[in-house]
């Protein structure tokens, strides 16, 4: 169809598309305005003023809970997550190039960890840990939460990239005798990196995120997306606001930074081949 | 994405030619490589699954877990209206969702496959539908208060515009905001496969319809649906298995109003009775992936979803 002129289906279609990513990004826009109302302002508009009041108060320690222990928590186990995403998902793709016992099962297993009820997951492992006598906390059954959810997307990363990966680059830094290990480092790696940031970015933000599977699993001290999850309860101020404008904001940066970072390699590799 | 168009059939997988002199490390290497892989689902999704199995045939009182074995759990759970009542409220969130993320996101991947022309424009649309999927879940739902409340926009702009002369009620924490939602927050788990799906059509096909004389519409039903069926099984099993394991949007959204199984669940839990909680869960993991049986049938996801590059045109852009 794209060798024909536009139809009327086409700007009826993109209207459709305009108004879904309106849709989508609508409500942040809105809370994001009002993160900015006066002190006196209230959780709906009217815009009472406009001043970072509700800005100032999340950093006091009384108005929200234990913001700044969460975040610092938060940011750890994302990072944790997200360089254990990349190097088992990048492990496990490198492995389903080639054929292996256990395949097929290690698969739907894989799929089985995204549709598995998050819920499940928590209680189960909330369960293991407790019938074993093992403290839950953060960094140790949250984390392995956290992995049964961006390891399966990281492995379905991996399966794209390897299906349309030409295999001669490989063969051509065999032929000129690099080890196995040097044509991963030197070839295979390079060409790949733009997707492994991929990983990397959904590895970091779906930790970062993550609640369903963390309720259960975080022990004593709460991630920011608990933390967050309780003032639902007990916070009726713009406060509210303002920390979805700040998490939100952080996590824009992040996206930001990895979509620029895979431009500038793909630019600086166009620029090379020219 | 696969911008290649690719031809229908062909080798399940793409897969490195190997020489002899390398062929057992390869094989040595792969098991090293699947190993962790392996042990993490082993040890967080085997083992759990496992240990709510075990604890939903265990006692309990009101502290404690007591390992000896019972049927009270499911006799409790079977045999209460509730849980019935709730199951039901519980695929009525799950079907309206799931047409709503279906015509949606078919309609949005129809046009980024088919209407729009550049691959750059492509992977920036597609990109602008993902990027609030990398943002928090939790934000995302509380952002509707200002826009459904009694005092929200919506109701605003209707009373201004004199379609009502009331605010509306039931536009936030009601069953309506649950569903609206859930659409916000999953529509993109339809969309994405559907478009992979989609790009993967041979346009030459679509090409050949119209040639023997196939209207638009008729391209779309005998063409681009039966073509997409994979990507529609994909998404439908992601939105089903995410809606129906849902408490925090069923809670948030609808204040305590509605019921969903997953709040069923969180609620046992908070009130320590783990047992109930894990006999409810083994009862919706059976219904979950008896579920998801029922779409698969027929439809290979596996070769979906490892990439499958029929025609061995692999190239590295």
């Amino acid at each position: 169809m794209s060798d024909r002129k536009r139809t009327a289906g086409f700007y009826l279609l993109a209207g459709f598309f305009g108004l879904y990513v309106l849709f989508l990004y609508g409500p942040t826009i809105t809370i994001a305005v009002l993160s900015f109302q006066g002190p006196n302002g209230g959780l709906t508009f009217p815009m009472n003023g406009h001043s970072l009041h509700w800005f100032a108060n999340l950093f006091q320690p009384q108005m929200v809970g234990d913001f700044g222990g969460s975040l610092e928590r938060s940011l750890l186990l994302g990072a944790m997550v997200m360089a254990t995403t990349v190097v088992v998902s990048l492990a496990a793709g490198l492995a389903y190039r080639k054929r292996f016992k256990g395949d097929t099962p290690l698969f739907y297993l894989a799929v089985a960890s995204l549709v598995v009820p998050s819920i499940l997951v928590s209680l189960g492992i909330g369960l293991m840990f407790g019938q074993s006598g093992l403290d839950t906390a953060w960094y140790g059954s949250a984390y392995g939460a956290q992995l049964t959810w961006t390891l399966p997307f990281g492995l379905l990363i991996m399966f794209a990239v390897f299906s349309r990966f030409n295999p001669s680059y490989e063969e051509a830094a065999r032929d000129l005798g690099a080890s196995p290990w040097q044509t991963l480092r030197h070839v295979v790696l390079p060409i790949i990196a733009p997707s492994l940031l991929g990983v990397a970015l959904f590895g970091f933000t779906l930790s970062y995120d993550e609640f369903a599977r963390t309720l259960l699993t975080a022990g004593e001290d709460n991630t920011l997306p608990l933390e967050i999850y309780a003032m639902t309860t007990n916070i009726t101020t713009p406060v509210l606001y303002a920390l979805g404008t700040l998490t939100t904001a952080f996590s824009f940066v992040v996206i930001g930074s990895c979509i620029a970072a895979v431009l500038i390699i793909q630019r600086r590799r166009a620029r090379r081949a020219a | 994405m696969s911008t290649l168009p690719v031809a229908a059939g062909g080798t399940a997988r793409a897969v490195a030619p190997r020489t002899h002199r390398r062929f057992d490390f390869a094989r040595a290497a792969a098991y090293f490589q699947a190993a962790p892989l392996a042990i993490v689902f082993l040890c967080f999704l085997v083992f759990p699954i496992v240990a709510i199995v075990v604890v939903s045939f265990f006692d309990y009182d009101s502290v404690q877990i007591i390992p000896r074995f019972t049927l009270e759990n499911y006799r409790e759970l079977l045999f209460s209206k509730v849980t019935w009542e709730t199951y039901l409220n519980t695929f009525r969130f799950a079907a309206m969702t799931w047409a709503a993320t279906l015509v949606v996101g078919f309609t949005l991947s129809y046009f980024l496959a088919f209407h729009v022309r550049s691959t750059l424009m492509q992977i920036a649309l597609s990109l602008l539908c993902t990027v609030p999927f990398w943002t928090s879940n939790i934000i995302r739902m509380i952002s509707w208060i200002p826009f459904l409340g009694r005092n929200g926009l919506l109701n605003m702009a209707l009373v201004r515009l004199g379609i009502i002369h009331q605010p509306l009620e039931f536009l936030l924490f009601s069953d309506f905001a649950v569903v609206l939602a859930l659409v916000h927050l999953n529509t993109f788990f339809m969309m994405i496969p559907i478009f992979n799906s989609m790009m993967r059509i041979d346009r030459s096909l679509i090409e050949a319809a119209r040639d023997a004389g196939a209207r638009a519409p008729q391209v779309l039903w005998n063409v681009v649906i039966p073509l997409s069926k994979t990507g529609i099984a994909i998404g439908s099993i992601f939105v089903i298995a995410l809606v129906m394991g849902d408490f925090i949007t069923v809670r948030l959204m609808s204040r305590g109003q509605s019921a969903s199984v997953g709040l069923m669940m969180a609620n046992s839990i908070s009130l320590l009775q783990y047992p109930a909680a894990a006999a409810n869960a083994v009862l919706l993991l059976i219904l979950v992936l008896g579920m998801i049986a029922g779409i698969v049938r027929g439809v290979d996801i596996r070769r979906e979803l490892t990439g499958a590059n029929p025609g061995g045109t692999a190239t590295n852009e």
